[in-house]
């Protein structure tokens, strides 16, 4: 029987054949279409010209870029540090299994990662409209402010609105992996530390958040793929425009604009992978700093 | 998953009691933080509902947690410019194909690679790992021009057919099939004559059910929720799947404050629904999903 399946192994192309034609043909080539046209003025009608690295020269000195990079970085950041220290905590309380409500708290956490990113950016730019959204309408009826604020007015509110967005569709998110995370650790492991007297925020420092190193590593590394990527909440909040003075403007938001808008895809094309490099230098930097704090 | 439990029962027992007991303050502060949590979890759901059924002059004068009797208005209202409906039937057949598309090429992959020891296996398992680091964007620009080459810029093959490569969901039940399709399942059928593929589809897929439909949902609600492509690749109002078509209303009846809530709930409702029916296996598939990796 042993000869038999051995003689059966190549089967293993066929089946996995249909996969990697449809990559090769709509992932594959595309990424390496979108390679070549970046060193090309391609405008979509005419033959692309090839411009050697002239694009590349141009973005890393285009202003715009930098300005799109920068609002991209600080919405992530503002919103990826409590997104994860918050959600670990929560993760830490829900894992207690005396806690009542623990799969009503999950689910309800969960839930904003689910809803359509462009529809709850929409939905956020009506709540947060000057006259008619219904935040400034409580407000004033509360007594907090006696005039409407114009908060799409505000650029770093603006930012900031877009962090808050992303707070609220991912805590949920790395919450569930945080606990799935918890539990593979060994309970004796915490009981122990309990009848030795440890308080339960001391085990959360010492055993909890040591333990789940490499979960917080995988976090980062996919919410910095993720935040790189972030265009469907800013452009709806925004109705495309990415706000005043472009400061809810992101790398993507940018990309889309020349790209699809001004037609300049070689130039989006470049901007695409100057993108592409920052992710795998982000990535590399928070896999050194997670393996470098583990060694001390 | 489930290690030993606690050895020393009456004693932990004891020590939770003691716990329960002493903690009283702190478990009341924290049952509120989480309760003001879920709270803002949800208002925005809630008033999106609510502001659904009001019609622009309540809207743009005043705050209100209760429902209007407009929803009916700003339905007709809504219907006389866009036809949301398509929108809506165009989410359900680009997000359904590409499920199952992406769900039956993903099972007959990961079964390759599971049962399969054929040369090169593990460096083309590494590399389909590795394009899952690549993000999407980066292929935005060439799947553009090959769409526009092919002819089939503004067509649902568009949508459909890159999303049929999904190498998340071959990673995922590839774990799920070497934990629970044992080899001698396999040797059987072949012993009994069974062709490879007749074995797949009669044999290994049935038992993958429960895996696949968690997966299915949880890929099934991406799709929907997809914005960015489908904004890029199709041009005509009819085509466009729901969040598209309802964010692009934004743009065009920007002042009709009743009908853009009503859109955004009519988007967001399904979501709402199959959330409420499926809410513990898509957290588990998320869960299972990010653990093995």
């Amino acid at each position: 029987m042993f000869a038999k399946s051995i003689r059966k192994d190549h089967y293993g192309y066929y089946f996995i054949a249909p996969f990697f034609i449809i990559f090769t043909i709509f992932g594959l080539y595309p990424i390496l279409y979108s390679l070549y046209i970046s060193f090309t003025n391609f405008d979509g009608i005419t033959t692309p010209e090839f411009v050697g690295i002239g694009n590349y020269v141009a973005v890393l000195q285009d202003p715009l870029f930098y300005k799109t990079l920068f609002n991209t970085l600080f919405i992530w950041g503002v919103s990826v540090v409590p997104q994860l220290t918050v959600s670990l905590v929560l993760a830490f309380i829900l894992n207690d299994k005396l806690l009542k409500g623990r799969d009503f708290f999950r689910a309800v956490y969960f839930f904003p990662n689910i809803v359509t990113a462009a529809s709850l950016g929409l939905l956020v730019s009506l709540i947060f409209d000057w006259q008619s959204g219904g935040l400034n309408h409580f407000l004033v009826q509360v007594g907090i402010i006696d005039d409407p604020i114009n908060w799409k007015n505000d650029p770093w509110f603006m930012r900031l609105i877009v962090s808050a967005i992303l707070f609220f569709q991912y805590f949920g998110y790395s919450m569930v992996i945080y606990l799935a995370g918890l539990q593979g650790i060994d309970p004796a492991l915490q009981e122990a530390a309990q009848m030795d007297g440890a308080k339960k925020k001391h085990i959360f420092i010492h055993i909890i958040v040591p333990m789940l190193r490499p979960i917080i590593l995988f976090q980062m590394i996919t919410s910095i793929i993720g935040g790189i990527q972030i265009f469907d909440q800013p452009f709806t909040l925004t109705n495309g425009s990415g706000g005043p003075d472009r400061a809810a403007m992101t790398s993507i938001m940018y990309l889309y604009n020349v790209a699809f808008q001004s037609t300049r895809f070689g130039y989006g094309a470049a901007i695409a992978f100057c993108l592409f490099v920052i992710i795998i230098l982000l990535s590399v930097v928070s896999f050194i700093m997670t393996s470098r704090k583990s060694r001390s | 998953m489930q290690t030993a439990k606690s050895i020393e029962q009456p004693n932990a027992a004891i020590q939770h009691y003691a716990s329960t007991k002493r903690l009283t303050l702190g478990k009341v502060i924290i049952y509120m933080l989480l309760t003001g949590l879920a709270v803002i979890c949800i208002v925005p759901f809630y008033l999106m509902i609510i502001y659904s059924t009001h019609n622009n002059a309540t809207i743009a004068s005043t705050f209100t947690f209760l429902p209007g009797p407009f929803v009916a208005d700003n339905y007709l209202n809504m219907a006389s410019k866009i036809n949301i409906w398509r929108g809506f039937a165009n989410s359900l057949f680009i997000a359904g194909t590409s499920t199952v598309l992406s769900l039956y090429i993903g099972s007959l992959t990961a079964y390759g690679f599971a049962k399969f020891k054929f040369k090169g296996r593990t460096w083309l398992f590494m590399f389909l790992l590795a394009t899952m680091m690549v993000p999407g964007q980066l292929a935005l620009i060439g799947m553009y021009r090959l769409f526009s080459t092919l002819g089939l810029l503004d067509s649902y093959a568009a949508i459909i057919l890159p999303a049929a490569a999904n190498a998340f969901n071959v990673f995922f039940i590839k774990q799920f099939m070497e934990s629970s399709i044992p080899d001698e399942i396999i040797e059987s059928a072949r012993v009994d004559s069974a062709g490879e593929f007749r074995t797949f589809n009669q044999i290994v897929l049935p038992i993958l059910g429960p895996a696949i439909s968690a997966l299915g949902i949880f890929t099934f609600i991406g799709s929907w929720n997809n914005f960015l492509t489908p904004l890029v690749l199709f041009f005509s109002l009819d085509k466009y799947p729901l969040p598209v078509l309802v964010a692009l209303v934004q743009g065009y009846y920007g002042m009709d404050y009743g009908l853009l809530y009503l859109g955004v709930a009519i988007s967001i409702l399904p979501i709402i629904i199959v959330f409420a029916i499926f809410s513990r296996q898509i957290i588990g598939s998320v869960a299972l999903g990010a653990v093995k990796g």
